[in-house]
């Protein structure tokens, strides 16, 4: 019977939580990392036992961790403990948790300023890995989307890193402004029909996307529309809170906005609305279902002043039409008092049939359902507050 | 040889109980002994200082011999006792709630 592995990022450590295929009966392993950060965490689709995590801390930055065994064990890539910070031949061992923003003339850009809360232009500076996107063919190669908003590759299972500079100099990144969360690129998705295309979003910067590898981007943000911003449908400056797409349709993408949830069928090149009948398009989780590329998660938050469910009501809404026309789900959920929010990279589905769909909230909740979100159950409920959930579904 | 302590949170990095000790060669300055730190323990590096720039990260402080030394140049000489070992460096994360 096939195994579900959830992986649970939090404002405190990491938690392994698995399951077999009835997902009934949980194991939780953890935390792990204790008393970080870890923004994110996920597995390789080539190698599901290769996992890589963010973890990080207002005082220490940024630290990078890799498991070869599904999460018993981590190592800090590249340098574990006890042995020379040099390689037979003198070049220094990889330094994991070093990201610098590349300046070089020859593939880097001298772009050195975004734009500031103010206004005014500001230096860009790392400040921590929101997302690790490993890639669809080799174990080895991650992505990194970090805060102030790049994008970093390690082609050595995360020992080194090198930024795709072409996405900060292509030529907006001046306008791009960090929303309150920070300026964060929390979103990549790799294209599994084509290993050229990357799409990956920034708040508040947009969507863009790359057709050579990550060399040239360009924003695919055309039919946003943000009243917030001081041209609503400028070319960059949209909050995306985050992207989704079905790896059997690759140029159909849903997106969870600032506000309004939007759907592109051309790559991104434009956007619809399809909010439709939520009763709040605030949000920032969004899903899609594993087997069913029509069928969408969202789970709706009353408003950017209040990151909280309206009515202090906890439910999933489900779009079977790819969005539009949309469905309360709620058995299971809280009916009354509930105040948690669900962070952007807080949902994730299993490959099981029927399909499960998972969340986690500020409040330490992880939901699961195990039939495609007609019914939800707690996982476990105490934990501290969820910053991400992958899923794994192993044989 | 030089003792460091180091706040919870690293000790766990570098897979350490208790105090490191090091060996400093030449003059004992805040740079030498955190080089030898992150000889030792490459884990740490980017923790302490900031990879690029090696400065201290803001949420921490350097203490010894009941002084805060976090503001001292890093090439001065640590204080004597802290050069001989009598005495510990002190890596001090800031105290917050949360």
């Amino acid at each position: 019977m096939s195994t579900v592995r959830v992986l649970v990022g939090t404002r405190k450590g990491a938690f392994v939580l698995t399951a077999d295929g009835k997902r009934e009966k949980w194991d939780i392993s953890g935390p792990h990392f204790a008393g970080w950060e870890i923004y994110h965490l996920k597995g390789s689709s080539v190698n599901p036992n290769r996992l890589y995590a963010s973890q990080c801390s207002g005082w220490f930055g940024q630290i990078i961790q890799r498991s070869d065994d599904g999460g018993k064990t981590w190592i800090q890539p590249g340098t574990p403990p006890g042995e020379s910070t040099t390689a037979p031949g003198g070049m220094p061992k990889g330094e994991s948790n070093k990201f610098v923003y590349d300046t070089s003339s020859g593939t880097g850009k001298p772009l050195t300023t975004h734009q500031w809360y103010d206004g005014t232009q500001h230096a860009w500076e790392f400040k921590r890995v929101w997302h690790l996107e490993p890639s669809l063919s080799d174990p080895d190669t991650v992505y990194a989307g970090v805060e102030d908003a790049a994008l970093f590759r390690s082609i050595d299972g995360g020992q080194n890193w090198q930024e795709l500079a072409g996405l900060r100099g292509h030529g907006t990144g001046p306008k791009w402004q960090p929303g309150a969360g920070g300026m964060c690129l929390h979103t990549v998705i790799l294209d599994p029909s084509n290993p050229q295309r990357i799409y990956i979003a920034i708040s508040a910067a947009g969507a863009f996307r790359t057709d050579d590898g990550g060399k040239t981007w360009q924003p695919i943000n055309k039919g946003l529309y943000s009243q917030y911003i001081p041209n609503p449908t400028a070319e960059v400056g949209h909050c995306v809170h985050h992207v989704a797409m079905h790896r059997s349709r690759p140029n159909v993408l849903f997106m969870q906005k600032h506000w309004d949830v939007m759907r592109s069928d051309n790559a991104g090149e434009s956007w619809q609305e399809v909010s439709g009948n939520l009763p709040t398009d605030f949000g920032f989780v969004i899903d899609v279902h594993a087997h069913e590329p029509e069928t969408i998660y969202v789970v709706p938050i009353k408003s950017d002043s209040e990151h909280f469910p309206p009515d202090g009501k906890l439910r999933v809404y489900r779009s079977r039409t790819g969005g539009n026309e949309w469905e309360e789900l709620g058995k299971g959920l809280p009916s009354r008092d509930c105040y948690v929010n669900v962070l952007r990279d807080a949902m994730a589905v299993d490959a099981l049939d029927k399909c499960g769909v998972y969340f986690g909230t500020t409040g330490g909740q992880v939901y699961a359902s195990a039939d495609a979100g007609d019914s939800w159950a707690p996982i476990v409920r105490d934990l501290p507050a969820v910053l991400s959930v992958e899923v794994q579904t192993l044989p | 040889m030089i003792r460091v302590v180091l706040p919870a949170h690293l000790r766990a990095l570098a897979r350490v109980r208790g105090e490191v000790e090091l060996e400093v060669a030449g003059p004992a300055t805040q740079r030498a002994v955190l080089d030898a730190l992150e000889a030792r323990y490459p884990m740490l590096r980017g923790t302490i200082r900031e990879h690029v720039t090696q400065q201290r990260r803001p949420f921490l402080r350097f203490f010894a011999c009941e002084e805060d030394l976090s503001h001292e140049p890093p090439d001065a000489p640590l204080p004597d006792a802290v050069a001989s070992g009598a005495e510990p460096l002190l890596i001090i994360g800031a105290i917050a709630g949360g």
